[in-house]
């Protein structure tokens, strides 16, 4: 029998890895924002660490360039006292599947507890999730275009701490939504948490075929994606976008699409303004409103410490089930 | 050496067959079915009580992977687990690794097949040279090599002129070419189908539009050049209709479709089932009805296995970046016979789709080489009994690659004598 | 079976003796922690009864549990709160029931992680035999004797009831 999403979840359905979104339960989601909420507190303190995952040790696995997602899980690990390790894996050079899978038993049989993953392809969370020991846990740090999970779970609780109820919502997500994996964990996020209304803003060209399956309404002219909403979640542009015939040019996307403070005017006064990071400042979005008084970038930045931490607390912090294996 | 299969019930599309009668086997040829031609003295009997006698399988599409790829499967291995399943006759297609574009390469592929002796290989010839779609192969020199048609492989024909030119001079030779139908434009990079399956995991969608704009394009092109045109392994049920109407109006085109898509849906992805990456993809269930609804009309006359054995790294690695293909020469008779068992097809019609009509469109149905029982004609038989229910497992398959989605399936129908010109290439019978 | 009463009148005599306490050693800004979540529910009476100055602070000490590895991630674990620096500043640590100190070492140890108390008295409702680490009360409300698969639970908040049940 195919082994649908039960992948993430051991046998008594606890958290084993946190590889999508899709397939995690409402209360399961507010459990880790809970959990996050008591880990901010530790940032406060004179010793910004606990004692939970010493002895531990954390692989951070990284076939993909990040300074920001590696630097963040790296701190979580590090406040929660694990052993952190770090490996680069040259992006160029492509990794193929038996030597992937040869170089994690390798770093199972030094007594590796935790993967965390980030990869080109997606899928590529899920494959190693499938293959590790019982005892170990891939957290995803960003699958290709397929999901980003913890960055969706720090948006959320950002959102929550802006916003405190999800019910009454309009969240407006602009900008590439075919190739982000941000977006397509937001958007499972936001469903299961069970927002108002969910917008999808974008040119065709970004907008993925049948995206409406999962949940979202879709809209090309930014002015109506903006209208009254609460949350605006701008994405980044990637440049490549350019040559494969996507836009014609980032100037023609930032006058279409980019949020400055006159279209910013068309949400609720007091909408909040997010992006995952990094910023293209005059693609996406105005520097005036990136830095502006209803920007919360900052603030999810140092929200993914305490998310990450709840994240690795509860996959790792979980008593041995019954019948757990690979 | 003379043999009588005897008790069986024969199942001979080609002839309207499906009795209970014996067949009697003289020197490689059919001798006669029934009653024993005079002076018939058997020198051995196969008893097919309870079995289905039916002519031998012919697989319109195998990769057999030599020469060039003999790490994963060789013509040895690959009709071995052919003859296994029944098949008698495996058509080969050109790829870049073996580009079946020089006689040499025909003649050796032939022999090879010869020397194992499970099965009869039947390569395609390259349409165009090295399959790089700019210079048009030599036709007729890879026809006169034993070559039954000409194909570009999966590799796409990008220059309309040299499709067109490449159609007449087949035309000319009185070739049948056959096409994979993929623009490569919209394919490139896409590993799935697009539409609801691709956008939730991020894989980078295949669209319809990429087989039904190439159909569409070929269809104009056999109109104007009049060559025998064959579309392999279709995957849309847009396309079907397209090959449909194209049939009404009279164009000599003909179908078929890999057993797979009869079954799965991109829904079989899952999370990342590197088994269901095939090319061209799993489609929408829609897509799946049509193809079955065009088996049923007779727009599609043909199933083929497909078969692509990969080795096992093949398929560890994460989807986009896993090899597409299906190991299918040992599901192609079960999942044909579940077309019966599911009310499709009659049992008669569905044996037709992998022996009668792929001999009809190699054209060697006329000739009573392949395809059929008649008196006269090769005895290439299969024997199964198609009651038993086994489970696909890994460790059990013959073939050198060991990916399948069917893997754990229950199947239905299992092969006990597969005869070759009337030698005995596969048994599990006394 | 210990009665609410009973409680209110405990928890007034540790008051006493807290206060007594306090003065004694000339501690004037103490600052009083309740451990979630027993001991949060005394320490809010204590805190009200001494009427002391600084706002209450609350510890979960889910982060330090020792058996974290056996028993994983309590999800119901509330952020630790404690309003004023610790450093230098005189901690009156509460909790309910006393039994193996590894809870009242957990607390220590992240009150420590938030800087250098200058001394720390304990008090609990109630204390156990059972000791595990060498930790003993300052302030005790009640002494219970109990067999080996006997333990005390205190439920509440309002009205808090303390009683003895037969563990498995």
């Amino acid at each position: 029998m195919r082994q649908h999403n039960s992948l993430q979840h051991d046998s008594e359905g606890r958290l084993r890895h946190l590889l999508t979104i899709e397939g995690l339960k409402r209360q399961q989601i507010i459990d880790i924002l809970d959990t996050a909420e008591s880990f901010i507190s530790v940032g406060d303190r004179q010793v910004r660490k606990v004692p939970l995952l010493r002895g531990k040790t954390v692989v951070n696995l990284f076939f993909e360039a990040s300074t920001r997602t590696l630097t963040t899980f790296e701190l979580a690990a590090k406040r929660l006292s694990a052993d952190v390790l770090k490996i680069n894996i040259n992006t160029s050079a492509t990794v193929k599947g038996e030597s992937l899978l040869d170089m994690l038993h390798n770093l199972e049989a030094m007594q590796c507890d935790m993967f965390v993953v980030r990869h080109a392809d997606s899928g590529a969370a899920h494959l190693i999730a499938k293959h590790v020991a019982p005892h170990v846990s891939v957290i995803n740090a960003g699958d290709g275009s397929h999901a980003h999970p913890t960055q969706a779970l720090l948006d959320m609780f950002t959102i929550r701490r802006r916003k405190g109820e999800f019910a009454p919502l309009t969240v407006a997500i602009v900008g590439d939504i075919k190739h982000s994996r941000v977006a397509r964990s937001q958007i499972h996020a936001l469903t299961t948490l069970g927002v108002s209304e969910l917008r999808v803003v974008a040119p065709k060209t970004l907008i993925p075929a049948a995206v409406e399956n999962l949940g979202v309404h879709v809209f090309h002219d930014l002015e109506e994606g903006l209208r009254d909403a609460d949350v605006v979640i701008m994405l980044r542009l990637q440049k490549e976008r350019m040559q494969g015939a996507m836009l014609p040019s980032e100037a023609e996307y930032f006058a279409t699409y980019g949020l400055t403070e006159e279209t910013l005017a068309l949400a609720k006064p007091d909408a909040i303004v997010m992006h995952p990071g990094p910023i293209n400042r005059g693609v996406e979005i105005a520097s005036s409103v990136a830095d502006g008084p209803q920007s919360v970038i900052l603030e999810q930045v140092s929200n993914g410490i305490a998310v990450r931490m709840a994240v690795m607390s509860m996959t790792l912090g979980r008593a041995p089930a019954e019948g757990d294996s690979t | 050496m003379n043999i009588t299969i005897q008790h069986g019930r024969l199942i001979d599309p080609a002839n309207g067959i499906d009795s209970h009668a014996d067949l009697h086997i003289t020197d490689g040829v059919i001798a006669a079915v029934g009653e024993a031609p005079d002076g018939f003295v058997a020198d051995s009997h196969i008893n097919a009580e309870d079995h289905i006698v039916c002519p031998g399988l012919i697989d319109l599409r195998a990769r057999l992977r030599e020469p060039g790829g003999e790490s994963r499967a060789t013509i040895a291995t690959e009709t071995a687990a052919a003859a296994s399943a029944g098949i008698t006759t495996l058509v080969c297609p050109p790829d870049p690794s073996q580009p079946i574009d020089t006689p040499a390469l025909v003649d050796l592929i032939r022999h090879r097949a010869k020397q194992s002796g499970h099965a009869r290989v039947l390569p395609l010839g390259a349409l165009t040279q090295g399959l790089a779609g700019q210079q048009l192969a030599e036709m007729a020199t890879l026809n006169q090599a034993g070559c039954v048609a000409v194909s570009n492989g999966l590799q796409a024909v990008e220059s309309t002129q040299v499709m067109r030119r490449a159609m007449e001079y087949a035309a000319s030779q009185g070739l049948t070419i056959f096409l994979h139908a993929e623009d490569p434009w919209l394919a490139a990079g896409g590993c799935a189908h697009e539409g609801a399956v691709s956008v939730r995991l991020g894989l980078a969608g295949i669209p319809e539009a990429a087989e039904t704009i190439a159909v569409a394009r070929e269809l104009q092109l056999i109109e104007q050049t009049g060559v025998r045109a064959h579309f392999c392994h279709l995957s849309s049920a847009r396309a079907v209709r397209m090959i449909a109407r194209a049939q009404y109006d009279g164009l000599p085109v003909s179908a078929d479709v890999a057993a797979h898509q009869l079954y799965l849906t991109d829904m079989d992805i899952g999370y990342f089932d590197t088994q269901c990456h095939v090319r061209p993809p799993l489609r929408s269930q829609r897509d799946r009805e049509g193809l079955r609804e065009g088996l049923k009309q007779g727009t599609i006359v043909a199933i083929c296995s497909d078969h692509q054995p990969l080795g096992a790294d093949a398929k560890l690695a994460p989807f986009p970046a896993s090899e597409p293909g299906i190991s299918g020469l040992e599901t192609l008779l079960p999942l044909t016979l579940r077309l019966a068992d599911e009310g499709l097809l009659g049992l008669s019609e569905a044996i037709a789709c992998v022996t009668q009509r792929p001999a009809e469109i190699l054209g060697l149905l006329g000739s009573v080489q392949g395809g059929t029982l008649t008196t006269g004609a090769r005895a290439d038989v299969c024997i199964f009994d198609p009651e038993p229910y086994w489970e696909l497992r890994a460790d059990e398959l013959q073939s050198a690659g060991h990916n399948s989605p069917f893997l754990g399936w229950e199947l239905k129908g299992r092969v006990n004598c597969t005869l070759l010109a009337g030698e005995l290439t596969y048994h599990t019978c006394d | 079976m210990t009665e609410q009463d009973d409680i209110e009148q405990l928890i007034q005599q540790m008051a006493d003796e807290l206060r007594a306490r306090l003065e004694a050693a000339r501690v004037r800004d103490a600052l009083m922690v309740g451990i979630h979540t027993g001991g949060l529910w005394v320490a809010k009476r204590l805190h009200t009864l001494l009427g002391l100055e600084q706002p209450l602070g609350e510890l979960d000490i889910s982060f330090y549990r020792d058996d974290f590895s056996r028993i994983g991630m309590n999800p119901q674990v509330r952020p630790s709160r404690l309003p004023v620096s610790v450093d230098e500043r005189h901690i009156v640590l509460v909790d309910d029931i006393l039994h193996t100190g590894r809870t009242i070492r957990a607390a220590m140890n992240e009150l420590f992680d938030y800087g250098r108390p200058a001394a720390i008295t304990l008090a609990v409702l109630g204390e156990r035999s059972g000791r595990e680490l060498p930790i003993q009360a300052d302030v005790v409300g009640r002494h219970f004797d109990l067999g080996e698969h006997e333990h005390v639970k205190l439920s509440g908040p309002d009205p808090l009831r303390l009683s003895i049940v037969e563990a498995p």
